[in-house]
């Protein structure tokens, strides 16, 4: 009947068929009721789904503007003030440089006429014996450090798991039991480079370890692009990973199957998703690119199912961290820029923050 | 100032969902609502949503069927996020001091009106939408959120051909209908 109604308003009938669904519809006051209404539901049908598109362009566009650095958040307001500022000083700015240049300058002076004038060429050679070993010094450390931060060709490696970003200072988050018995850890960034890594606290009981990334070679990202979600997800909610169950990142998508872990552990939570032991460590993410919590692939005999440490205890552990280490920065940021942007986007921004963990036995 | 036809252009193309005039007219206005919003107590966040919605306003008064446009784009788009956060601002009970201007503007209550009463029954529609679970959920955004055709669902939903989805599309319909209507009573 549904359909009928529908190709009857599509205009998708031929004559005759019409004729007789209008002479029926004049019939049956209840037919044309149905009708009229399905009308109405079908324009608000349809009219959802323009505005659901509409919305999803607009939430793409302000994220590629945003990438593209046309859109700029928060500064705006710190540089009016700074533009404000220097405005207002520059006098002062002015009246206070130009005094220390005379005073440099009347230093200097008296420097020259009170100096014994030395062999120029003695100091030339000199310097350029002091830049020379400053030159070979540099190349030593330069060595010294590939030496350090690099893994040796030979080396036994040990493959660990995933590890991504928490903080875009260099701290990273994993499973404890991934670089359980680590003598050197090393995370392999998404391009591929090895870097080294420090452990700056692990929990057996959770299973989470905050490993910092500590090679020259590392490039802070500005911002992470994900959030991490402050809300509890809801059953059968749409998750998906992002891993190292091999040499590759990758991507595979389930969901929440059951709010607590294994033997009713409220510490994690059951997914269904497709995953492999390498994947431990990797976040989970939610629709709206929120890190819900970490895998850890503890189960293996049955299919498909995966648990994960809730996200909360992360914010508990970074917590307790900081209460006990002042000096330690980490900052777990709350809004996601992902929400609302088409899925194969956020993969493609999210897998550049999550790393391989190879771990060296001692 | 008078209204360019490049302006009209935007305006209609920005009606069909065009991503191109999207994105020009996001360029061309963001900075300015950004600046609004953010000087007057909002954050970046809010800057976003104001604008989004004002952009949503400007959507749906291009796909009226006796549109005009009597002002630039700019303005009126500029005059919407003004009255939608002075709005926000009062609900909130937030300072309700001065509101600086940046621009001039045109009077816009009667279209965000319209707005709100669409975008009521947007938020029916949504409510009836999260209600009715799955597979229906994805079979019918498949259908009228993403357009894709019949074959296409079949394939991707795992039914044996298009008339077997096309079936458990109108189940799903009928369900979400009902659904729908019980919720614009309620509303």
């Amino acid at each position: 009947m549904a359909e009928l109604v529908e190709r009857y308003l599509k205009g998708e009938m031929d004559i005759a068929e019409r004729q007789a669904f209008e002479q029926m519809r004049m019939n049956q006051p209840e037919l044309d009721q149905m009708v009229v209404e399905f009308h109405y539901f079908l324009e608000e049908m349809n009219r959802y789904g323009e505005i659901r598109r509409f919305k999803s362009n607009l939430y793409d566009t302000h994220h590629t503007l945003q990438e593209s650095g046309e859109i700029k958040e928060l500064q705006l307001d710190t540089k009016a003030r700074i533009i404000n500022m220097w405005n207002k000083y520059r006098r002062v700015v002015a009246v206070a440089a130009s005094i220390a240049g005379i005073t440099a300058i009347f230093i200097s002076g008296m420097l020259s006429l009170f100096t014994p004038k030395a062999p120029f060429d003695d100091i030339e050679e000199l310097r350029r014996k002091v830049s020379n070993l400053e030159k070979q010094s540099s190349n030593q450390r330069a060595e010294f450090n590939r030496f350090k931060t690099k893994i040796e060709p030979g080396t036994d490696v040990k493959f660990g798991g995933t590890s991504f970003l928490i903080d875009a200072k260099g701290y990273l988050i994993t499973s404890a039991h991934v670089i359980k018995g680590a003598k050197k850890i090393y995370v392999q960034s998404p391009a591929g480079e090895d870097l080294l890594a420090e452990i700056i606290h692990q929990d057996q009981n959770a299973d989470l370890a905050i490993l910092r990334i500590n090679d020259a070679d590392f490039e802070a990202p500005r911002q992470l692009p994900y959030g991490f979600s402050q809300s509890q997800t809801g059953l059968s909610e749409f998750v998906y990973t992002l891993g190292y169950p091999r040499n590759e990142i990758v991507y595979n998508e389930g969901y929440l199957s059951a709010k607590t872990g294994l033997g009713g552990d409220t510490m994690s939570c059951q997914i269904s998703i497709s995953a492999n032991p390498g994947n431990s460590g990797g976040p989970v993410i939610n629709k709206n690119g929120e890190i819900i919590g970490i895998l850890n692939a503890r189960q293996t005999s049955a299919n498909g199912v995966v648990f994960a440490t809730k996200i909360k205890h992360v914010f508990q552990l970074v917590n307790e961290l900081k209460d006990t280490d002042k000096d330690l920065n980490i900052k777990l940021r709350n809004a996601s820029s992902l929400k609302g942007v088409s899925k194969s986007q956020q993969v493609n921004k999210v897998q550049e923050h999550v790393y391989m963990v190879k771990v060296v036995l001692g | 100032m008078a209204i360019t036809e490049q302006e009209l252009e935007i305006f209609r193309a920005v009606g069909n969902n065009e991503k191109t005039a999207i994105e020009s007219v996001y360029k061309e206005n963001y900075a300015l609502i950004q600046h609004f919003v953010v000087s007057n107590n909002g954050s970046e966040d809010d800057a976003r949503d104001i604008f989004q919605e004002a952009m949503m306003v400007l959507y749906e008064k291009s796909r009226q069927a006796d549109f005009e446009l009597t002002c630039q784009i700019r303005t009126y788009l500029y005059s919407v996020c003004r009255r939608l956060w002075l709005k926000k601002l009062q609900h909130s009970r937030r300072i309700e001091s001065q509101v600086e201007n940046f621009d001039r503007i045109v009077p816009v209550e009667e279209d965000i009106e319209t707005h709100e009463k669409l975008n009521g029954q947007y938020l029916i529609m949504r409510t009836a939408m999260g209600k009715i679970g799955e597979p229906c959920k994805s079979l019918i955004e498949a259908f009228y959120v993403h357009r894709k055709n019949m074959q296409e669902i079949a394939g991707y939903f795992g039914y044996t051909n298009a008339d077997n989805a096309k079936n458990q599309k109108y189940k799903c319909l009928v369900r979400l209908k009902k659904l729908f209507f019980a919720q614009y009573k309620n509303a």
